[in-house]
């Protein structure tokens, strides 16, 4: 555990908040009236059809975009801690830094002594399974250890609250399965508040304690589903549970409608 | 090129002197212009045995190298400035389009008004003449790398200087290299090109003296120089790339 900061998980609370992109005739709405909010410690996941916006949310809680309006509150800085840290799908790692480096990158912008980030990067990489290859480039990795090294610099920086977008979309099923495995020991050990994006019913009910269901562009949280699955999560008795299947079919009625027009838009 | 291809790269050029050698020997290339190759040999290791040679490529060689860092380290500083900024490049873009295709040889003149004809004319126009390729290629290096690099710096906490040097330095610096091989075939091209037209010493001069003194074996030799000059150089560029970028996959 790192010492340096007392641990604190922090909620995430979203009030109205819409996004609106100029567009060539008059504007886009991708965000209209987002409202929601994740308790401390909670594992919440957003779904939704592709372009409705999920990523454009997880940009403005990562303060990458402004919102158009409404407000998001995630709780103050901490010396020595990001509040939040974003894991992207697809590119994650910076090709020209080492897996080190890589890991380093947040706590290089955070006043933290070359040494205490050099100690901390390491412990996270040695938590992903990844302590032999500090000195490899990225290149040199598949994409599900590349996806690893960048979850260790989110790890690293010690954040308060951890937003997921679609980390796993680009591996293959079985990596899928054994990343999420990876990230529920991770969460279990330090409790985050994360927030994860995903278009997968099963990656959803899989991992968070709750599911949110967007709409299609503009996306609204259109309804949220509670999992109340025990904990841990292995796959076989996740997949045996007869909850898992009304889970399933629940999650399928609300979004079957929304992927459907987001088709016809 | 590596392993079983490797003698194909050795092979075509020494094919290509044997052929010349048998046509200029048995007289289908008239010898007068297309001495064989063994003569121009014999010509090179004369000129370089009596000094003349050694002066003519340190000259050149010394007018390329100042020249190339004057127009390359400018070129590329502004490249990544208006890979970065949006209004940087809305200001100068249609200038630099503009400039880029003038053939600068096709200045030379007013540049030697300014300047004179002594050194400082002739590192200019190679410093000119590779400056906007440079540029536009760095630019390019900048404009094409993926938004995710610049999404990650800022996410964590990058501000304009670290995303300078963690995103926009080492992502265009695949694209700075091709523009810098490009520049250094440029460079040589215009230094022989100036010196045609006003010198009295270095690569070009000898060729245009040999060629009206009608030498052809030297000017041969200045031609063969100047030939491998540009392999050197392409040879030195690679080493620096990889040195430069030990990250990318070989």
């Amino acid at each position: 555990m790192i010492a340096t900061a007392p641990p604190r998980v922090a909620p995430i609370t979203v009030r109205g908040v819409g996004k609106v992109y100029p567009a060539r005739r008059g504007s886009f709405v991708a965000l209209h009236d987002v409202s929601f909010s994740v308790a401390p410690g909670e594992f919440c996941a957003i779904i939704g059809p592709s372009g409705c916006g999920k990523t454009t949310l997880l940009h403005i809680l990562a303060g990458l975009i402004p919102a158009s309006s409404g407000t998001v509150e995630i709780p103050p800085r901490v010396p020595g801690r990001l509040t939040s840290a974003l894991i992207f799908q697809g590119i994650s790692t910076l090709p020209w830094l080492t897996v080190q480096q890589n890991a380093e990158y947040g706590l290089r912008h955070m006043r933290v002594s070359p040494a205490e980030r050099r100690r901390r990067a390491v412990e996270q990489l040695r938590r992903v399974g990844l302590d032999g290859f500090v000195d490899a480039s990225p290149h040199q990795l598949s994409e599900g250890m590349r996806q690893r090294v960048s979850i260790a610099r989110a790890l690293a920086t010690d954040p308060e609250v951890l937003l997921m977008d679609e980390p796993f979309a680009n591996l293959d099923e079985q990596n899928r399965l054994l990343l999420q495995d990876e990230l529920l020991r991770l969460w279990q050990e330090n409790r985050q508040t994360v927030l994860f994006v995903t278009h997968s019913l099963d990656e959803a009910i899989r991992l968070s304690d709750r599911v949110l269901v967007m709409t299609s562009a503009p996306g609204r949280i259109k309804s949220e589903v509670p999992v109340r699955l025990s904990r841990p999560r292995e796959f076989s008795s996740v997949r045996q549970d007869p909850e898992y299947g009304a889970l399933s079919a629940q999650l399928w009625e609300a979004l079957r409608d929304e992927v459907l027009r987001a088709r016809h838009t | 090129m590596s392993g079983r291809y490797r003698w194909l790269a050795v092979a075509s050029p020494l094919g290509l002197l044997l052929v010349w050698e048998i046509l200029s020997r048995t007289g289908v290339a008239d010898p007068r212009f297309f001495p064989p190759p063994s003569t121009i040999i014999r010509t090179l290791a004369t000129m370089v045995r009596n000094g003349e040679l050694p002066i003519h490529i340190g000259v050149s060689v010394r007018r390329i190298l100042i020249g190339f860092v004057l127009g390359s380290v400018p070129a590329v500083l502004l490249g990544l400035a208006m890979g970065l900024a949006r209004p940087l490049r809305a200001l100068l873009m249609p200038i630099a389009a503009a400039i880029y295709p003038i053939p600068k040889i096709a200045i030379y003149p007013l540049i030697i008004f300014y300047l004179g004809i002594g050194e400082a004319s002739k590192v200019a126009i190679v410093a000119l003449s590779i400056f906007f390729l440079v540029l536009l290629n760095t630019m390019a290096g900048v404009l094409g790398l993926d938004r995710a690099y610049f999404n990650i710096a800022k996410a964590y906490g990058a501000g304009p200087r670290s995303i300078f040097t963690t995103v926009a330095v080492p992502g265009a610096m695949p694209q700075i290299f091709t523009g810098l091989k490009l520049a250094m075939g440029f460079a040589l091209i215009v230094i022989v090109g100036a010196e045609l037209l006003g010198s009295d010493a270095g690569i070009g001069f000898l060729i245009w003296r040999s060629y009206q003194i009608f030498a052809i074996e030297a000017m041969y030799v200045g031609l063969l120089v100047t030939a491998i000059l540009g392999w050197l150089a392409t040879i030195a560029l690679d080493w620096l790339e990889r040195l430069a970028m030990p990250w990318r996959p070989t």
